[in-house]
């Protein structure tokens, strides 16, 4: 739009023009600009810094080396990992909801809503009733024991074998009606014609969404599959916090990187080491956020605006 | 024809049981605030025989009233700063392209998955420094510096669908950008404003780590600061903590109840972009 107007202008213009055009959303994007550069580029540098200090001193790679060697941390690192193992079970669920509703379509919109609630609850809610339901003699417990499945009852959190996984779980149920409803608003979008020649050449279930849908969806399952593997890494504060009262047990059964960060700064007081320990968590997250950052900019040319 | 119809049928079986659980905890939760604790650990699933509100008073006698209304406080200015910010910062960015904005634009969409916990200890330091601890201030700017990305990404997004001719038209008339902005680019903006409008509400409200570390005296906690510490002082006092959990979580399903396709277009917005 300014560009039409200046190409009209007289020639001095255009130059004068040009400078505000450069310094025109200066005063538009500074307020944001202080706003992230604090929040994200400040807190970066300076827990960067800090990693490499002691009082003030430099300790060059000390405190990563005393991190790293520190067995809790280890610890809580492999439990992140064993997490990763949810991202494919959500994947797939989400996947096979998806194509089931898709395949259903009545009463599609109410299977969405119901399905989708579990994403927008507060976790701090999520942990807490979880908590009660997955007691010794908790609701779970209790029905299936009314179901006749005795032998499945568990003591779901108390059990250091099992403690982790139980988390898993909770998480699959509150992560998966994302999936549910990514995957579905793509299929609705897909074109149907894509789908009747399937059908004419004889292709069952499996065949057409493995041959039609899938391929269709790819960028959308790795976007999911990215987010998710992040949520795993390094959101699980959260539930681990609420459900073992922030001890990350029984035991040291379900500390995860980022409990192990908060202990370490605000419980142990040793901000050098909590900085190493975050350091490593941005590195190894740092690899799918460049990842997401890919498949974001890759979406935007297949059919970005 | 009948295998078909068979099919059908056990999907909407798979679908219901689905939905069973993904409702059940709920259920748990709304029910249990209505009954006595026996009541509650001898038919957890049953419906309250004699409902009463009793855990709810308890609730609101704890300082569960002081937290909602630190909650409501703090997601409301962060929200409404985060808005306005965004807003100016996205047509500032769509306004005047510059070279390398796009990659301006997908470095900042990229920061909204940076682990919070990894901002935590030098933004804790500076609020420290500052003697902002336990106030309001400190949780509403960082709250407000996390909420910026994913912001200026969505409504940049869809400020550049908004057609040339409209804005040329208006500049022609003499409008400053200002007042482009104004009486044109806004008025035209209500379903994205509102679409992140409510995905802001929901993450502010929902946020633990940091209002965790940053609201350490008791009459400033939020709702969800409050309920992990609650939690533990009604251990033996099941209904009361579940009613206090319905109270924490009743905003957001009757918003969720209304405004349902804002948050699921909202909350798939980074996935599904111009759809």
């Amino acid at each position: 739009m300014t560009t039409d107007v200046a190409s009209v202008g007289p020639a001095p213009r255009p130059v004068r023009r040009g400078l505000a055009h450069r310094l025109g959303p200066l005063p538009w994007v500074a307020p944001a600009a202080l706003a992230i550069l604090f929040v994200f580029a400040y807190s970066m540098f300076e827990l960067a810094r800090q990693s490499f200090q002691y009082e003030d001193a430099w300790v060059g790679f000390e405190n990563f080396s005393l991190v790293l060697s520190d067995p809790l941390f280890r610890t809580a690192i492999w439990h992140n990992t064993l997490l990763l193992l949810a991202v494919p079970v959500l994947v797939l669920l989400a996947l096979l909801v998806a194509v089931m509703l898709f395949e259903t379509r009545r009463g599609i919109v109410a299977y969405r809503a119901i399905l989708f609630l579990p994403y927008i609850l507060p976790i701090p809610v999520i942990g807490v009733v979880f908590g009660q339901l997955l007691q010794l003699n908790g609701a779970l417990n209790g029905t299936l024991d009314g179901l006749g499945l005795g032998s499945l009852t568990h003591d779901w959190l108390g059990n250091p074998q099992l403690a982790l996984w139980t988390m898993g779980g909770v998480i699959v149920w509150k992560e998966v009606g994302f999936g549910i409803v990514l995957f579905l608003a793509r299929m609705m979008s897909l074109p149907e014609d894509v789908y009747e020649s399937a059908k004419l050449d004889g292709a069952g279930f499996f065949r057409m969404h493995w041959h039609v849908t899938i391929p269709q969806m790819r960028p959308l399952v790795i976007f999911y599959v990215i987010s998710e593997a992040i949520v795993m890494v390094s959101w699980v504060f959260n539930y681990v916090f609420v459900m073992t009262n922030g001890q990350g047990g029984p035991g040291t059964s379900t500390v995860v990187t980022e409990l192990y960060i908060y202990r370490t700064a605000f419980q142990d007081q040793a901000p050098e080491l909590a900085s190493a320990a975050a350091v490593l968590l941005f590195l190894s997250t740092l690899v799918l956020i460049v990842g997401f950052f890919r498949v974001q900019r890759a979406d935007g040319g297949t059919f970005g605006d | 024809m009948l295998t078909h119809r068979l099919g059908v049928a056990s999907r909407h079986v798979v679908l219901i049981t689905l939905c069973v659980v993904a409702l059940g905890p709920g259920y748990l939760m709304v029910t249990g605030s209505l009954k006595s604790q026996s009541d509650f650990l001898d038919h957890p699933w049953a419906l309250p025989g004699n409902p009463s509100l009793g855990a709810y008073r308890t609730t609101f006698n704890d300082q569960f009233t002081q937290w909602l209304l630190n909650s409501v406080l703090v997601t409301f200015s962060a929200v409404l700063m985060t808005m306005v910010i965004a807003a100016l910062a996205a047509w500032g960015l769509v306004n005047w392209p510059f070279r390398g904005r796009d990659t301006v634009l997908g470095i900042t969409v990229s920061l909204m998955v940076v682990p919070p916990v990894v901002l935590l200890m030098p933004l804790f330091q500076v609020g420290a420094e500052l003697g902002w601890i336990s106030t309001y201030r400190i949780v509403i700017l960082v709250y407000v510096g996390l909420m910026l990305p994913f912001s200026i990404y969505l409504l940049a997004n869809f400020f550049r669908t908004i057609p040339a001719s409209l804005l040329e038209a208006a500049a022609l008339d003499g409008a400053s950008p200002f007042q482009v902005f104004r009486r044109i680019v806004l008025p035209l903006s209500g379903a994205p404003v509102a679409t992140l409008v409510v995905v802001n509400l929901l993450w502010a409200w929902n946020e633990l780590l940091l209002a965790l570390v940053f609201l350490q005296t008791d009459e400033k906690k939020t709702l969800m600061v409050g309920i992990t510490g609650f939690q533990s002082r009604y251990s033996l006092d099941i209904p009361t903590v579940m009613a206090g959990m319905v109270v924490a979580t009743l905003p957001l399903a009757a918003a969720y109840m209304f405004g349902q396709r804002y948050f699921i277009r909202g909350l798939t917005a980074g996935g599904l972009k111009g759809e």
